[in-house]
């Protein structure tokens, strides 16, 4: 569930000031079985959202209305869920791709040093905290070398 | 900048829509991966829009149904049902199934429909047909018997009903030579060599299955007029090939030597590097004798296709004579190409597939670009030439998928294409370029229905495409198969009426 800026705010005050305190507790222990992770955008804007445990960078972002696309629905056959981790110490606590996933990734436009493909990127605790960047580039469609003069 | 463009115009266009009298009525020429996401944006753009989609052939899907290889293995993933090519189709088929949205089968345009009716009947028509020809080599003897172009070769083995009896001649000889390193290229050596029982049990067409049975070819070479560094075909297809089961591969280790210039292009490209690593790899391991009897795949690089030597009956192919290449750097574009060095040799071999590209069909009213065989356009809207040769914008035309980029891509390459297209098409809207000039609404979808009964053609609507997908798989389903195609223009027709 996407929580607006301002009721995360709230939600955050009522938790600190100990007004709200079985549910605080009930929440804590949810929170043990999901980890907080940041969607950067193209644009720089930020969503965070919780993603439980076991549960890929993909399907977290479907759940959350964050607008990573996933044409082959994480069979491995696209690389339109490319991601970019945006802290190196995260990318390396991630498992090394598989040579089917680097195949995919050799298509990615934008890609980076430390690209990954969201439906291959699951949750774990040591990604507690994790940023990912959506890719900014999209390719040039332009027919190369055509420059139409302006009328 | 489209993301954030769609983005708004979500917000917008609520609104906007009810403001608006009529809803704003595109027409998507080809249902193949490029029409059907180009529809899919669309319809989640704009929730007034209704799309309507046309196809020559009475089956939607394109080269999904027509263009991918029917041995590409099943999904990896185990807890997946459905391999990728299904979920697809899946996708595509809940698009068609949106209630703004519908298919029209077994319209052509060009013999049913003329393009200035479809721009008379929609606010937006978008050409998403493709690439359905070839480019053309313009060698000696290119018009033998036995020389096809893959194309021919992939919708002949996947049940392309306008190439149901191409009837290659699999018996004449043990080898065929692939002309091309791209992935299709390595598509067609693929299926010429795969043990005929993997093929058993996939959708191949049956009259390519009877054809592969007893076919005698037990030689594929893949030529390529440069080296491995330049190959064109990606890691995951190549990675493929090598793995199959008894197969000798030869791989020259002369041709992997490296130049500076080749050295430069693979740090610059990740693709060529993953590449050229599984060439170098599969040069030193596949170094075992043969086995008699058993199958090879030669990548022979550095040559280029001279002419095409005629058997002694003069009518078909016996071999083709090549000529050694090297690479010169044009100094241009910083590319190296393949020049001729005077050095000819002769491959004997009873088949030829041309793997060089396809090429795009021009039609009636629709400016082409015939040396890149794509329809000129800026970010998806169609481009032509008034008097004084300045390009301008055709209004409320716009292309989508191959006829826009070339031949190029993967399916998802699509996505990012419609996406682009519609943003163009959704910023003319905003901008008024897409009302009607005489103030009232185009037909649309109306319009259509009354200029196909007009003439008497008989469509093929998505309910009609169900009927025939249920008998495809019911009579596969017999033969430990996931489908049994229908081949035939008539049956698939007679299929629709069932």
């Amino acid at each position: 569930m996407v929580l607006s800026r301002f009721s995360q705010l709230g939600a955050r005050f009522l938790k600190e000031s100990g007004i709200v305190t079985g549910k605080a507790q009930e929440e804590s222990s949810e929170q043990k079985e999901k980890i907080t992770v940041t969607f950067v955008d193209k644009d720089g804007e930020e969503k965070v959202i919780q993603v439980p445990m076991g549960m890929s960078m993909l399907e977290a972002a479907h759940e959350n209305d964050i607008e990573l696309e996933g044409a082959c629905e994480g069979s491995l056959a696209c690389s339109t869920c490319h991601v970019i981790v945006m802290d190196m110490e995260y990318y390396n606590k991630l498992e090394d791709p598989a040579d089917e996933e680097n195949d995919m990734l050799d298509l990615a436009f934008g890609l980076t040093e430390t690209s990954r493909l969201g439906c291959q990127v699951i949750a774990k605790p040591e990604l507690d905290g994790m940023r990912l960047a959506l890719p900014a580039a999209t390719r040039n469609f332009a027919v190369d070398g055509f420059v139409p003069k302006p009328h | 900048m489209g993301q954030l463009l769609l983005h708004g115009w979500k917000l917008i266009s609520r609104g906007f829509s009810s403001l608006t009298p009529h809803p704003l009525r595109v027409c998507i020429v080809g249902s193949g991966p490029a029409g059907f996401y180009t529809a899919e944006k669309m319809l989640k753009a704009l929730d007034g829009a209704e799309v309507d989609i046309l196809d020559r052939l009475p089956t939607p899907f394109g080269l999904v149904r027509s263009g991918v290889a029917p041995d590409h293995p099943e999904t990896k993933l185990s807890h997946l049902p459905e391999t990728w090519k299904q979920i697809v189709v899946n996708q595509f088929s809940r698009v068609a199934a949106n209630e703004r949205c519908s298919f029209f089968g077994n319209v052509n345009l060009g013999t049913t429909v003329s393009l200035s009716d479809l721009c008379k009947m929609y606010d937006a028509v978008v050409l998403a047909y493709g690439a359905e020809s070839d480019r053309y080599l313009g060698v000696p003897g290119e018009d033998l018997g036995g020389i096809y172009s893959a194309r021919e070769f992939v919708w002949w083995y996947n049940g392309h009903p306008d190439c149901s009896n191409v009837s290659p001649d699999l018996k004449n000889t043990d080898t065929a030579v692939v002309l091309g390193q791209g992935n299709v290229a390595l598509d067609v050596a693929r299926i010429l060599l795969r043990p005929i029982n993997e093929l058993e049990t996939t959708d191949i067409a049956e009259h390519a299955l009877t054809s592969l049975r007893e076919s005698t070819i037990r030689k594929v070479y893949l030529v390529g007029r440069r080296g491995p560094v330049q190959a064109a075909c990606t890691a995951k297809e190549l990675r493929e090939i090598l793995g199959i089961k008894d197969l000798h591969v030869c791989i020259q280790k002369a041709d992997l030597l490296t130049s500076a210039a080749d050295e430069e292009e693979l740090k610059k490209g990740r693709i060529q590097r993953r590449v050229y690593e599984l060439f170098s790899k599969a040069a030193t391991s596949h170094q075992q004798h043969d086995i008699v009897g058993q199958r090879e795949l030669h990548f022979m690089f550095f040559r280029k296709p001279d002419r095409f030597l005629p058997s002694e009956s003069g009518n078909t192919v016996s071999g083709v004579r090549l000529e050694k290449t090297c690479l010169k750097e044009n100094g241009a574009s910083g590319k190296q190409v393949a020049v001729g060095t005077g050095q000819f040799e002769d491959l004997k071999c009873g088949l030829v597939l041309k793997s060089v590209g396809y090429k795009s069909v021009p039609v009636d009213g629709l400016p082409f670009d015939e040396y890149r065989g794509v329809v000129p356009n800026m970010k998806g809207r169609v481009l032509s030439l008034d008097q004084a040769e300045h390009a301008i914008v055709e209004k409320g035309l716009y292309v989508t998928g191959w006829l826009k980029r070339g031949p190029t891509g993967i399916i998802a390459t699509n996505l990012y294409c419609a996406e682009e297209t519609v943003a163009s098409i959704l910023e003319d809207f905003k901008n008024g370029l897409l009302t009607p000039s005489s103030g009232s609404p185009k037909p649309g979808r109306q319009g259509l229905l009354q200029v196909l009964e007009n003439k008497n053609a008989r469509f093929v609507p998505f309910s009609g495409w169900e009927k025939i997908d249920t008998k495809e798989r019911m009579e596969g389903e017999l033969r430990n198969k996931p489908r049994k195609k229908i081949t035939t223009w008539e049956e698939l027709l007679l299929a629709v009426d069932g």
